[in-house]
């Protein structure tokens, strides 16, 4: 009964690497960020064959989606915007000087460790060993919520997680600064299909992806999953020119960046002292501060990605212009 | 029964897919391209669909996969539509 999945499982992971080779070494830009959507896609199937539906999803919703939409975008950006792609004399470096033959060796060297060593961890590793799962089987009833992933990621570690949204919000704000003095990328011509087709998906993605944050305590979904599914309504807003940042929209704008992170770091602060420590919630209120948090988390994660998207901050350029 | 049934539907549509990608490698320009990915690819999804439908245990699922289908041929076509209107712009700005 297994045999035709290994054939299937076999097929997906020679795809993959042919995608990942293609997309590395085709020429057009367009056509390797196509071939990476495909090989996010294709990685998310393998995800699921993997049993792991929670990584599923989020690289088909975070790695291929809005990863997918940031590159096209990135790309539109530098060959319209800016117009920086094919003038590589603009830059302070000549882009066709080759790589210094040692550097090269020092690369191929550290990447030769890093195989070693992971293929020496690997080797290591206890074969077919219980591994965490006994754990988390064990620690279930102390997380407050029904799905392990959940558990670990919301309450086990949920230091980790802490990071994770930080770094978004540590990327928006480098965006913010570095874009400030571009000029807003041209409006791309989308007709009546497009406005159609935003209008009739929008509601839907919103369903989606409030169903996927809520269902996260139970089942697969989550902050990241249910929070990348509502970037794309942001995205959709904003190529349908529905929604156009405007200078005076950055306070709001700021308050739902940062309040994902604050909220999380504030509960874990606060839930400290009384025996326990940064992050380690009351169990009685446990599932309601996680839902909490992951709710705020989501809200936060959906509009910096949407602001990603956008890229410069919404700034008047004359206005700025004039006081340089 | 129903399971043969479900799985001809599926092998059927499996056969329009292949149709679309060989319309894809083989026409010449890209409208024709379009034409015979749109075309063919909403056939054989539908029919994939109808498929699987037969063989879901829940009517949950079958509500599921109807709505996939739904949202995928929309996606489909309207991207199809975006192709098409960007490539004609693309041509007429260059005749100019």
């Amino acid at each position: 009964m297994s045999d035709p999945f290994v054939i299937f499982d076999l097929l997906i992971a020679l795809s993959i690497i042919a995608l990942a080779v293609a997309s590395l070494s085709v020429r057009d830009l367009f056509a390797a960020i196509v071939l990476f959507i495909i090989f996010g896609l294709l990685s998310a199937l393998a995800w699921v064959r993997l049993a792991a539906p929670d990584v599923a999803l989020a690289e088909a919703a975070i790695g291929t989606g809005v990863t997918g939409a940031l590159l096209l975008k990135t790309l539109h950006h530098l060959r319209f915007v800016t117009r920086t792609l094919d003038r590589p004399a603009d830059f302070a470096f000549s882009a066709v000087q080759p790589v210094p033959m040692g550097v090269v060796f020092a690369n191929a060297l550290f990447c030769g460790l890093v195989t070693l060593g992971l293929a020496t961890a690997f080797l290591g590793a206890p074969q077919g060993g219980p591994g965490f799962d006994a754990l988390v089987a064990e620690a279930m009833p102390l997380s407050g919520v029904d799905h392990p992933v959940t558990a670990v990621l919301l309450n086990f570690r949920a230091y980790d997680t802490l990071m994770e949204v930080v770094v978004l919000l540590a990327a928006v704000i480098a965006v913010w600064q570095i874009e400030r003095g571009l000029s807003d990328a041209p409006a791309p011509v989308l007709s009546e299909v497009f406005h159609g087709f935003a209008r009739l998906t929008m509601p839907a993605i919103v369903v989606v992806g409030t169903y996927l944050l809520w269902k996260g305590s139970e089942a697969t979904g989550g902050a990241f999953q249910g929070g990348s599914v509502l970037a794309a309504v942001g995205l959709l807003l904003l190529l349908a020119r529905v929604y156009v940042p405007a200078p005076s929209h950055r306070g709001m704008a700021r308050v739902l960046f940062v309040i994902g992170t604050a909220v999380f770091a504030g509960v874990g602060l606060l839930v400290a002292g009384g025996g326990r420590v940064t992050l380690e919630y009351p169990l009685e209120h446990a599932k309601t501060l996680i839902l909490l948090i992951e709710g705020l988390v989501t809200i936060s994660i959906a509009v910096t990605l949407a602001a990603l998207f956008h890229g410069r901050e919404p700034v008047a350029l004359h206005a700025q212009r004039g006081a340089a | 029964m129903l399971d043969w049934f479900a799985m001809a539907l599926i092998a059927v549509g499996t056969g329009f897919f292949i149709a679309g990608s060989v319309g894809l490698l083989r026409f010449p320009d890209i409208y024709c391209r379009l034409h015979a990915l749109t075309k063919a690819d909403g056939l054989g999804l539908a029919l994939v669909a109808i498929g699987a439908a037969l063989l879901a245990e829940t009517g949950g699922e079958v509500v599921r996969i109807v709505l996939i289908w739904l949202f995928v041929a929309v996606a489909s076509a309207t991207g199809g539509h975006l192709i098409a209107s960007h490539a004609r712009r693309e041509q007429e700005g260059s005749r100019l």
